[in-house]
């Protein structure tokens, strides 16, 4: 990104311009705002889904998670969720840790954190709807 | 990393004047609300863990779904699982104010206030509204 390539006709501040110093301009605002917009109407989803399921037996459990409009409502919500939740923890992380390596560690853990239940979550829908 | 290393060197971390923090303003209720959104927010990060838990236990097979149901059920469970409600739809109606706000709409004082009034006994109202449809689908008292 440091210099200008000797065919690039476009200046160095018209290629950052608008992009800020993070160089993706405010992507991280605007996932934030798709994220919670749908994440609205699937949460509302995931409660009703929820409600439906307590008190239920497991073998009834298992079925109504792994039938295909359940799941994909699940998948969706945990996807666009933890999309939604990894962006904010960064977002509370860097706004409070400043120290260098703990602020490195933190958004490390994030991550990971993020990626484990995630994976968890969806994996155990997948079973469930493939019956493996 | 080497990076980083120059930029503490080369006076990155030198005082700089700072804009005034939270407690030299007078506390107001958006405020408050806009410090509670993200407590929520962190708080349902970690909540997460309870809803992959959940179905883990249930793709794991009946022992260890009756393991999660009775964890749950316990008071503590019961607690920890009434917040997440709360903080899920307290997150979400705070979420819809900022919707709101994002599209310019609701910034009067009046209008400010409305707006987190309504999410705040909204997210309560709601919440008892959610659990007592749940205990209702659950066969009610038995």
């Amino acid at each position: 990104m440091i210099g200008q390539r000797p065919n690039e006709m476009r200046t160095p501040a018209r290629r950052v311009r608008g992009l800020g110093p993070a160089h993706s301009g405010t992507m991280h605002f605007w996932h934030q705002r798709v994220t919670s917009a749908a994440g609205v109407l699937l949460t509302i989803g995931f409660l009703v889904i929820v409600i439906s399921l307590v008190g239920r037996t497991h073998a009834a459990v298992v079925q109504i998670l792994g039938s295909p409009l359940v799941a994909v409502i699940m998948l969706l919500f945990i996807v666009t969720m933890l999309y939604h939740m990894w962006m904010g923890m960064q977002e509370i992380v860097l706004d409070y840790v400043h120290e260098d390596k703990l602020k490195i560690l933190a958004l490390l853990g994030n991550t990971c954190f993020v990626f484990a239940v995630g994976f968890a979550a969806a994996f155990a829908i997948l079973k469930l709807s493939f019956g493996v | 990393m080497a990076e980083l290393e120059a930029s503490t060197t080369t006076g990155a971390r030198r005082a700089r004047p700072i804009s005034p923090h939270l407690q030299i303003y007078r506390p107001m209720l958006t405020m408050m609300m806009s410090i509670v959104h993200r407590i929520t927010g962190a708080a349902l990060y970690f909540g997460m863990a309870l809803v992959a838990w959940w179905l883990l236990a249930a793709a794991s097979g009946p022992n260890a779904y009756a393991t999660f149901e009775w964890a749950v059920g316990s008071i503590i469970g019961q607690i920890i699982l009434f917040g997440f409600t709360w903080a899920l739809l307290h997150h979400m109606l705070g979420g819809i104010r900022h919707l709101v706000w994002d599209l310019l709409y609701g910034f009067e004082p009046a209008e400010r206030e409305t707006l987190v009034l309504v999410s705040l006994v909204g997210s309560i109202a709601l919440t008892i509204i959610v659990w007592v449809v749940g205990y209702l689908a659950m066969g009610g008292p038995r």
